[in-house]
């Protein structure tokens, strides 16, 4: 690490994410990431390469070099890496950390425990296919893994998404009534290795410290007595706690992840976005397929079709009030994902009162790329326009 | 005269395992503001609402956690005096205290101590149907209040130094030193408006702990605990931090 850290000034989330003035940089996500680490105060990273994640965890590692990330080091394995993850932080630092698919899998039993653990942190994730065969493309079933075990989830749809979300999830995720991870999924390679434009404020402003005293459970550094208050608490103790607690403590954290959404107002403006909020015809997506979908309303919009757009930056908490408000009028409703089990589609029926107007799909998956002219099918199929199909040989 | 309201939260029992708060829509009060019965109101409401029920329900408990019986720093320090100093104004005020979150296995002293496995054991063993929690931290008292709120007919109280709790009938939020005075003062006007006759008298000692001498007591009387209370070589401790 550098010896002499880098000029920053402190200054408030709020200040840092809705009013310092911002200059447009053209960057890759995997670079969105970095950036937004270089600004959120982080004292330690920590985790094990696997691509697409590879490149973003080296650009923070060169921000320890320089002396923007206090610690960092690669853990043998991720398993290791968010094990580690968690003491880190339940010794009082913010830490970082990042993985792809099959690393994500191997890490999901210590991920899933931090919750439970009250373990405030972020992780990026750069999604990739992870089931067999072996590929590292992108395909964002591994999501699908993440939503049921009170971790905060919010889904990227472009290197500005993954600045935003990022630093914002230091402050979501620290808060005394959250204090539950944020995970900041993105497509691998369609926003990690792509560039774009991003709005970035100067880089010589960065988060307060974080403070482990403002936490809903005690730290672990031995300064409330007894010393032994966290060793011996019933969470690591499941032989000796009762049946009760164990339910009361679930309850605790999906009330944890509900309060989340107060503060993704607060931060980022609300769990969704709506374009043409009069339409009849929705496309409802996350992620790089709500860029997908941005362009496919854009186009019937030329051509003179009302079609709106849901983009869902919050999968959890899932802002089931604004998509069953946003939705009451609408007769169709097309999904487009990257994944084949459509966790997407599925949340969005869970919601709204008449789950028949649901398409499901388009869906690529596999690494395929999500072409607009997918989702135009769906909505001239829903508009009843009869487009004839030209075949070019 | 405060209009009438849904009252969301209320004394249990509300049932073997019921919806947490928060599922059923109640959220957390703004800053300056306190939840009652699951509503959002103006503080002096909610600290009349709770000063009535520690007044007029069968006895009233104060549960004081580590952050207000553990004495490592000046603010818990004075958080604990202001704590004495409301309970000497309750009638017949008990205090037991919840001084860790582990499990006591295997049998807690429910006249001894609060604990968050098994709060409801305690509660029902003192037949306490008021109680106040303050100085726990805020996942253990949400446990805690849970399960009170399940199997108990306990009118509960949180005085939070944070943002407050959504189970709890009554909750305060930001709630240091000078607003534990404050809630006193209001106790005292609506003893005075009931007609409650009281003099100030501190409650009784905790029956199972033994007597402390402090004339003659030694770190070493807190067994496995003393060394966190034997300065370092050549350190002077005043005040920490």
């Amino acid at each position: 690490m550098s010896d002499q850290r880098p000029e920053q000034k402190v200054v408030e989330p709020e200040y840092l994410l809705k009013e310092a003035p911002r200059e447009k940089k053209f960057i890759t996500g995997s670079q969105a990431f970095a950036e937004a680490i270089k600004r959120a105060n982080v004292d330690i990273a920590i985790a094990y390469p696997i691509t697409p994640q590879s490149e973003t965890m080296h650009l923070v590692g060169d921000l320890y070099a320089q002396g923007y990330v206090k610690d960092y080091y690669r853990a043998e394995e991720e398993y290791g890496a968010m094990s580690a993850i968690a003491g880190a932080v339940r010794g009082g630092a913010r830490a970082f950390s990042a993985t792809s698919g099959p690393g994500l899998l191997r890490g999901l039993e210590a991920i899933v425990s931090w919750p439970g653990h009250r373990i405030p942190v972020v992780l990026g994730v750069m999604t990739r296919v992870v089931n067999a065969p072996l590929s590292i493309q992108p395909d964002n079933v591994e999501i699908a893994y993440l939503l049921h075990s009170g971790l905060i989830v919010l889904h990227a749809e472009n290197q500005q998404d993954v600045f935003d979300f990022t630093l914002a999830g230091f402050a979501i995720s620290e808060k005394v009534d959250v204090y539950i991870p944020v995970v900041v999924p993105t497509e691998g390679f369609f926003v990690t290795h792509a560039k774009g434009y991003v709005e970035l404020p100067p880089e010589d402003l960065k988060l307060p410290p974080r403070d482990p005293y403002k936490a809903p459970v005690p730290p672990t550094d031995c300064e409330i007595p007894p010393a032994r208050i966290q060793r011996d608490a019933p969470v690591q103790k499941s032989n000796f706690m009762s049946y009760l607690i164990h339910a009361v403590w679930q309850q605790e954290i999906w009330s944890a992840n509900k309060r989340a959404m107060k503060w993704i107002y607060h931060y980022l403006g609300g769990p969704i976005e709506i374009v043409n909020p009069d339409a009849e015809i929705f496309v409802v997506a996350s992620g790089c397929a709500a860029a997908q979908g941005r362009e496919a309303q854009r186009y019937a919009e030329q051509e003179g079709l009302n079609v709106g757009l849901i983009k869902i930056k919050s999968i959890r908490p899932f802002p089931e009030k604004e998509v069953r408000e946003a939705l009451k009028n609408a007769k169709a409703v097309i999904v487009p994902e990257h994944n084949i089990v459509g966790w997407l589609a599925k949340e969005v029926k869970a919601v709204i009162p008449n789950s028949g107007i649901v398409v499901d799909g388009p869906r690529v998956y596999g690494g395929m790329t999500l072409p607009v002219e997918l989702i135009m099918e769906e909505i001239y199929k829903a508009a009843g326009v009869k487009k004839e199909k030209k075949t070019v040989v | 005269m405060a209009e009438e309201r849904e009252k969301i939260i209320v004394p249990g029992p509300a049932g073997y395992n019921p919806q947490p708060a928060m599922f059923l829509g109640v959220d957390l009060p703004p800053p300056g503001k306190a939840l009652l019965y699951g509503q959002v109101v103006d503080e002096e409401e909610a600290m009349r609402e709770a000063a009535k029920a520690m007044l007029t329900r069968k006895n009233p408990t104060i549960f004081p956690g580590p952050l207000v019986l553990w004495g490592w720093n000046a603010g818990a320090m004075e958080k604990a005096k202001a704590v004495l100093e409301l309970a000497e104004e309750i009638p017949n005020c008990r205090i037991i205290p919840m001084p860790d979150y582990r499990p006591k296995y295997p049998k807690i002293d429910p006249e001894a101590e609060i604990n968050p496995n098994h709060p409801n054991l305690t509660i029902l063993h003192n037949k306490i149907e008021a109680c106040i929690f303050v100085g726990v931290h805020c996942h253990y008292a949400n446990l805690s209040l849970r399960m009170i709120r399940a199997g108990t007919n306990c009118f509960t109280i949180a005085l939070c130094a944070e943002m407050g709790h959504e189970d709890a009938m009554v909750s305060l939020r930001d709630v240091h030193a000078d607003e534990i005075r404050r809630f006193k003062e209001v106790l005292i006007e609506v003893r005075n408006q009931l007609g409650i006759e009281w003099t100030p008298t501190p409650p009784p000692e905790n029956p199972s702990l033994p007597k402390e001498e402090f004339q003659t007591i030694s770190p070493w009387d807190f067994g496995e605990y003393a060394s966190l209370l034997i300065p370092r070589r050549g350190e002077v401790v005043e005040e920490t931090e």
